[in-house]
């Protein structure tokens, strides 16, 4: 089963190379990675998409929890959230198919970000499944190029899955 | 008034209350020798990283400080790998710092330059690449709380020459903040509550204490639990001298080479109460024929342990002494016997033999060096047989007596290992039990040995052959040798010469009777060479996929 998780790390160097050498070392399968630093310039969040039943993630979750520079997991797949992936694809299009690609455009909600003489290049955002829904329509025209950004995700309402420094967490020996 | 970074790491190390430094001087670490030259600090220098770093696991296990280890870039650092995977993998509390290539340099592929903290990245608890010298400080402070708290692992710091040269305003901070580094030390009061019901419960309790109990210093708590509910003991390899090897109590070690009675008493409980260990494969043998009848309570600092190769039913995280110290009170004494008479039928069923008379026999070394000293030795030993005729036959009477390479199993440990822990323990009976294919491994530190004039006695016992690998081909290659008979051993007794060493060689059963009681009482360095029975196999030994209740002899 795919799992979604919202990880919080320190933005430090080496720290991708941390998680994703834990990952490949213990034989756990990375579905997807996505990284960027968040509104704290000192933290980058993760959300990773990790296939493995309970077991796996409980492991998983408590070898991220040993790396020093991981600060907060939160497996999000049972919360309600709102996902995120997106897409650019260069397809082909010719004046005879032009206009159903820019059809198709339309019912998924793409963009036409740019135009060749035999091509067009479509951006598209939305969740795992509709992403792979228009690159299936589009499969037939023949896709020259395509790339996708990982999954990233965030609870919906109120509930916090950020990291509030409250500065009362020092410890001294 | 600014300092470089390198004496500023110094002053740290000061502050820390290093008193020693075990390593090896390169062209990029020599900004931080020069700054030791003005230190108090003492240096040990190794004749190889690997010594160095081995010698200060052996220091770290012995004394309860955090190892340093010294090493320059490159061949320096790659020479260590072993030495801190077998830290790492042992959970002992160790601080490395290497050299690096100045950060113009950095990957370019200069001269000793390799990727330090990428190759240690699996084998460290944490590692640091020093960017910026005024976070240096910090960056030490927070390797030495690292290393030392929760489980306790290696931490490198890898420090490029010109940032070591690089002046800064030295400020130094007791406090650690890491807000992704939070170890639980206190276990769930619920959790301990629970545990007490289950002990109370069960009528067939068996304790497993592993190393978490040596490295937290929690011998007594161990004992007091034992005899309150009046519960069998059994230690893995890295638990061995946690708990008194001739009480009543003891049923020896578990496991791959553990005794029936362990294996049996374990198959057999209805409540197995793990502390500081991890359920091992070289412990569980077939996971699904390992206690399969208990509840089991699990004490660990690491929550990842937990749950990682059995399915617990009463998991606690924090510091097994802590836990104890707080379940203890929770417990009534039990004087119920019938599960003892149990185990003692099975005990006296199945003791651990072999046959005394003939060629000198290995394991009559091993019993003889614990009665001549009373079991309260420092043992420290290598890897192979040997190893486990240590386990088996040397009944440990000194809490964290023992000294060995339990999760990585590396060969070489023993002699650097047991060096470390006579510089730890200068006043103490430390003796090496090592093979004759380990000892030539690392034998280089003799030098080392000698120059600090450490009392070790070395007991080789020496069989000629590479005797745990000869095993394995015994049982799994139906005898097919293959590159295990050494042709070639160097004259032990002329390379004891060759360093100024006291040299015994023992061939019987009389001579080691009569000449042992006097090797062990020499007050400088011995080496023993034992000539012993190669025909000699470790038993009893649990075949591949077996379950432990399943164990043969060989």
């Amino acid at each position: 089963m795919l799992h979604t998780l919202a990880v919080l790390v320190e933005n430090s160097p080496g720290v991708l190379t941390r998680v994703a050498g834990l990952f490949s070392r213990r034989g756990f399968n990375i579905d997807s990675l996505a990284v960027g630093r968040t509104e704290d310039p000192e933290v980058s969040r993760m959300t990773i998409v990790v296939d493995g039943d309970d077991r796996v993630l409980e492991q998983v979750t408590k070898q991220l929890h040993k790396l020093v520079d991981v600060i907060k997991i939160n497996d999000i797949t049972d919360d309600e959230y709102v996902d995120r992936e997106l897409v650019l694809i260069k397809v082909n299009a010719d004046h005879t198919q032009r206009v159903e690609v820019i059809q198709i455009c339309d019912v998924f909600r793409a963009r036409i970000v740019d135009m060749g003489r035999k091509t067009l290049t479509l951006e598209c955002t939305g969740n795992h499944g509709k992403i792979n829904a228009l690159e299936e329509t589009l499969r037939p025209y023949g896709i020259k190029e395509l790339v996708r950004t990982g999954k990233i995700a965030m609870v919906r309402g109120t509930k916090n899955t950020g990291y509030q420094d409250n500065g009362a967490k020092e410890e001294s020996l | 008034m600014e300092i470089t970074a390198a004496q500023a790491l110094v002053q740290c190390l000061e502050k820390e209350q290093v008193e020693l430094i075990f390593g090896y001087p390169g062209a990029t670490i020599a900004p931080v020798y020069d700054a030791l030259h003005d230190s108090t600090i003492k240096h040990v220098l190794a004749r190889h990283e690997q010594g160095a770093v081995h010698a200060a696991d052996g220091y770290a296990r012995v004394t309860g400080k955090v190892g340093v280890v010294m090493a320059t870039s490159g061949p320096g650092a790659t020479n260590l790998v072993t030495g801190i995977a077998n830290a790492y993998m042992d959970s002992v509390p160790l601080v490395i710092i290497t050299g690096q290539v100045s950060t113009g340099m950095v990957g370019t592929d200069a001269f000793q330059e390799v990727d330090t903290t990428g190759i240690t990245m699996p084998i460290t608890k944490h590692n640091y690449l020093v960017k910026d010298a005024a976070q240096l400080p910090r960056m030490l402070r927070n390797a030495f709380y690292i290393a030392s708290t929760g489980r306790p692992g290696p931490v490198l710091i890898d420090l490029p020459k010109d940032i070591a040269e690089t002046k800064i305003k030295f400020q130094y901070s007791e406090t650690v903040y890491l807000r992704g580094y939070k170890p639980t030390f206190r276990g769930h009061p619920n959790q301990i509550a629970e545990a007490a019901k289950l002990i109370a419960q069960s009528e067939r309790p068996v304790i497993y204490a592993g190393g978490g109990i040596n490295s937290s210093r929690s011998s007594a708590e161990l004992r007091a639990l034992a005899e309150t509910i009046n519960a069998p003991v059994t230690n893995t390899l890295q638990g061995l001298s946690s708990f008194p090897g001739d009480h009543p109590l003891f049923l020896g070690m578990l496991g791959l080479h553990g005794t029936r009675a362990a294996n049996l008493a374990v198959t057999n409980c209805d409540l197995l109460i793990a502390l500081g260990a991890r359920f091992d494969d070289r412990v569980t043998g077939k996971i699904s024929g390992f206690a399969p009848q208990a509840g089991v309570i699990h004490v660990d600092v690491d929550p990842a342990e937990i749950g990682k190769n059995l399915p617990v039913h009463i998991p606690i995280v924090g510091d097994v002494k802590q836990v104890l110290q707080e379940l203890l009170p929770r417990l009534e004494i039990r004087t119920d016997s019938r599960w003892l008479e149990q185990v003692d039928v099975w005990r006296k069923e199945y003791p651990l033999h072999y046959e005394v008379e003939g060629n000198l026999k290995p394991q009559y070394v091993v019993e003889k060096l614990d009665e001549i000293t009373g079991g309260k030795a420092v043992v420290a030993t290598d890897v192979g047989q040997h190893q486990m005729w240590v386990a088996q036959y040397y009944r440990f009477r000194r809490a964290g007596g023992l000294i060995t390479s339990g999760g990585l199993g590396a060969m070489g440990f023993g002699l650097p290992a047991a060096m470390g822990a006579q510089i730890g323990l200068p006043g103490e009976q430390v003796i090496l039990v090592v093979g004759d294919g380990g000892f030539q491994m690392t034998m280089q530190e003799l030098g080392t040995i000698v120059e600090h004039q450490l009392p070790l006695k070395i007991i080789i016992l020496n069989n000629s052959v590479l005797g745990m690998v000869r095993q394995l081909q015994k049982v799994y290659y139906n005898s097919r040798y293959m590159a295990v008979e050494f042709q070639f051993l160097p004259d032990f007794a002329m390379l004891a010469q060759a360093y100024g060493i006291k040299d015994y060689i023992m061939r019987t059963k009389e001579e080691v009777d009569t000449l042992l009681p006097q090797a062990l009482a020499e007050p400088g360095t011995v080496l023993v060479n034992c000539l012993v029975s190669a025909e000699e196999w470790v038993n009893p030994m649990v075949p591949a996929g077996k379950a432990i209740s399943e164990a043969i002899d060989c």
